[in-house]
């Protein structure tokens, strides 16, 4: 991509790599941490309403295995953060304001919330009350999801850009409303969606470290009364993220409703959609969405895409030539071909350069710059489109989000399904004579919820793409001008750093599961 | 500073806390290293802010504003 004012064409390539990476695996620590968070709560709650020592220690069991997990998570956020200065410099600057706010309330909270709470959980047994103890057991688990709340407020806002006004003269989107950015539906939803998606990991975490013990014929009586807890939670928050998971779905129709059509490899779109269950697409290619009717081989549930985004069967649903081509609205408006959208965002590039000129020119009378603002500010919807060459380039990568989206719906059912086969072995067989092979599913339903945690998040990042910003800044605009080399050299590097504290929080956790409750 | 008096107990809660940690002290280790690489290597030799070492203080948004312009006009004259 010479053509970017030389910038390096890999260098957009190893930076998203880079970001995913870092990413990825600050999100192994993160879902455990909250999910942990509420099954400890549940079980310092029995001993406080039960004063039994045995529920002390399943509590402080648990409480110790969050610790492991808390700390080893410590700080891999800040990363992200080194990364947009260094790496995405013009999105950085670009967003600033609107950025500032949430991670800097993110940051105060997690500091002080956290750091106060979780001393008075690990420290406070013998030096607090049982009442105030179950409080900052609690708040702990509450301070980490208020945390993940202004995280998620800020990632829903590059999705869903609200509550901002872009100021030509600074470059940069500012706030005109905290209230819009911060109770965003789309930041509601993704909340909803990610925390609950959470508790399902810690609590197939805890099902399986209890099945590990059944196994092993050990724990038994802590094994039972967590799975109990453990099952519970899992089946509720699998249920709720199924609900919340269709309701992020329909916000994701509205707003970003490519998005949608590449989860769904919807080529040509209309009423009564159906969605599809499986079809053949090459992982490793675009698909010829201009020329193909709809996915080879494709078995689809009549309606349910339609009901999915619409919650009518015969809603209306775009697909991708819909939206490259424009289409009109069930409610009448029309959407903008990707073409006229392009033609919008060159003149508003246009009359940015324009007004800046005008503005810091000493022979204008203001007339030009504010002729220029105006042209700015009907076009500014479409600014991003200024930096797209050819229609095709906002069409993200749909095999990634087609099967990434399968994957999480597929392993979210079979985690309904699975927590209900435990629930059954508790309470109408005993669990602790089950069939072998429910415990071992049990262990492998670890990595599994982790890939479908994982898929979500490769759904709702990579159907975003190319846009750092939806409609606004795509990925080559959003980058620093620097070459791919430091980018390799430290993508590496965290490779390696990721890789060895893995390992290493995997070896203790697996060394305080081995050595059991301390009673 | 008052023995059975908030500012006590708290520092009492802390002090006490630390000194008898088991796992805690492997964990606090861990957490520190992290901290050093992350702080004193990534960020002072691998993550400068690009825009402090590329763009004049106070005119980042003329850095920003000419990336921004440039980017879209090479792109649309190609």
């Amino acid at each position: 991509m010479e053509f970017l004012y030389n910038l390096d064409d890999s260098m957009i390539e190893w930076s998203r790599a880079q970001f995913a990476l870092t990413a990825i695996y600050h999100w192994l620590f993160v879902p455990l941490t909250l999910g942990l968070a509420v099954i400890m709560g549940i079980a310092e709650t029995c001993y406080y309403r039960t004063k039994k020592p045995f529920w002390k220690d399943v509590a402080k069991f648990w409480q110790k295995l969050f610790g492991v997990n808390f700390a080893m998570g410590v700080a891999t956020g800040i990363i992200l953060e080194f990364e947009f200065g260094t790496n995405w410099s013009n999105y950085s600057w670009f967003v600033g304001d609107i950025f500032g706010a949430p991670l800097a309330v993110e940051g105060i909270v997690a500091f002080f919330m956290e750091s106060t709470f979780v001393a008075v959980m690990f420290f406070g047994w013998k030096k607090v009350s049982a009442g105030f103890h179950l409080a900052a057991t609690w708040l702990t688990g509450l301070g980490a999801t208020i945390s993940a709340w202004w995280i998620l407020v800020a990632n829903a806002w590059m999705q869903c850009p609200v509550g901002c006004a872009f100021n030509p003269d600074t470059m940069r989107n500012e706030m005109v409303s905290f209230a819009e950015v911060a109770l965003s539906p789309f930041a509601i939803d993704k909340f909803c969606h990610t925390v609950i998606s959470a508790w399902i990991i810690g609590a197939v975490f805890v099902v399986a470290v209890c099945c590990w013990y059944l196994l092993k014929g050990r724990e038994q009586k802590l094994a039972v009364e967590s799975l109990k807890i453990a099952a519970i939670v899992g089946l509720v928050a699998s249920v709720g993220a199924a609900l919340t998971g269709h309701q992020s779905a329909a916000r994701v129709a509205e707003v970003q409703p490519m998005k949608l059509a590449a989860m769904e490899a919807l080529y040509n779109g209309g009423t009564d959609q159906s969605l599809t269950g499986i079809a053949l697409i090459n992982p490793f290619a675009q698909p010829d969405y201009e020329n193909e009717a709809e996915a080879p081989l494709k078995i689809a549930v009549p309606y349910a895409l339609s009901i999915l985004a619409t919650n009518d069967p015969h809603g209306y649903v775009a697909g991708i030539n819909d939206i490259l081509n424009g289409y009109t609205k069930p409610d009448g408006t029309v959407e903008l071909s990707v073409d006229e959208k392009i033609e919008r965002g060159k003149k508003a590039i246009a009359a940015l350069a324009a007004y800046r000129q005008a503005k810091f020119a000493s022979s204008d009378d203001g007339s030009t710059a504010a002729a220029q603002l105006q042209v700015l500010q009907e076009n500014m919807p479409y600014f991003g489109y200024g930096y797209i060459r050819d229609k095709s380039e906002v069409v993200p990568f749909v095999p990634i989000n087609f099967y990434a989206f399968r994957v999480m719906v597929g392993v979210g059912c079979l985690l309904i399904l699975f927590f209900m086969v435990v629930l059954f072995f508790l309470y109408k067989k005993d669990i602790t004579a089950a069939p072998k092979w429910l415990h071992w599913t049990a262990i492998v339903m670890v990595p599994l919820a982790y890939v479908a945690s994982e898929c979500g998040w490769l759904v709702a990042e990579f159907g975003r793409q190319p846009w750092t910003i939806q409609d606004m800044l795509p990925t080559w605009a959003s980058v620093s001008n620097l070459q791919s080399a430091s980018v390799i050299v430290t993508f590496f590097i965290f490779l390696v750093l990721f890789t060895t504290m893995l390992a290493v929080e995997i070896n203790i956790l697996l060394k305080q599961i081995k050595k059991g409750p301390e009673s | 500073m008052k023995k059975n008096g908030f500012w006590h107990r708290a520092f009492d809660l802390y002090y006490d806390g630390f000194r008898s940690m088991t796992l805690g002290k492997v964990l606090w280790a861990v957490i520190l290293i992290k901290l050093f690489i992350i702080f004193v290597v990534l960020k002072v030799f691998f993550f400068p802010n690009f825009l402090k070492e590329n763009a004049e203080e106070g005119a980042e948004s003329e850095y920003v504003a000419t990336e921004l312009i440039q980017r879209s006009t090479n792109l649309n004259t190609y």
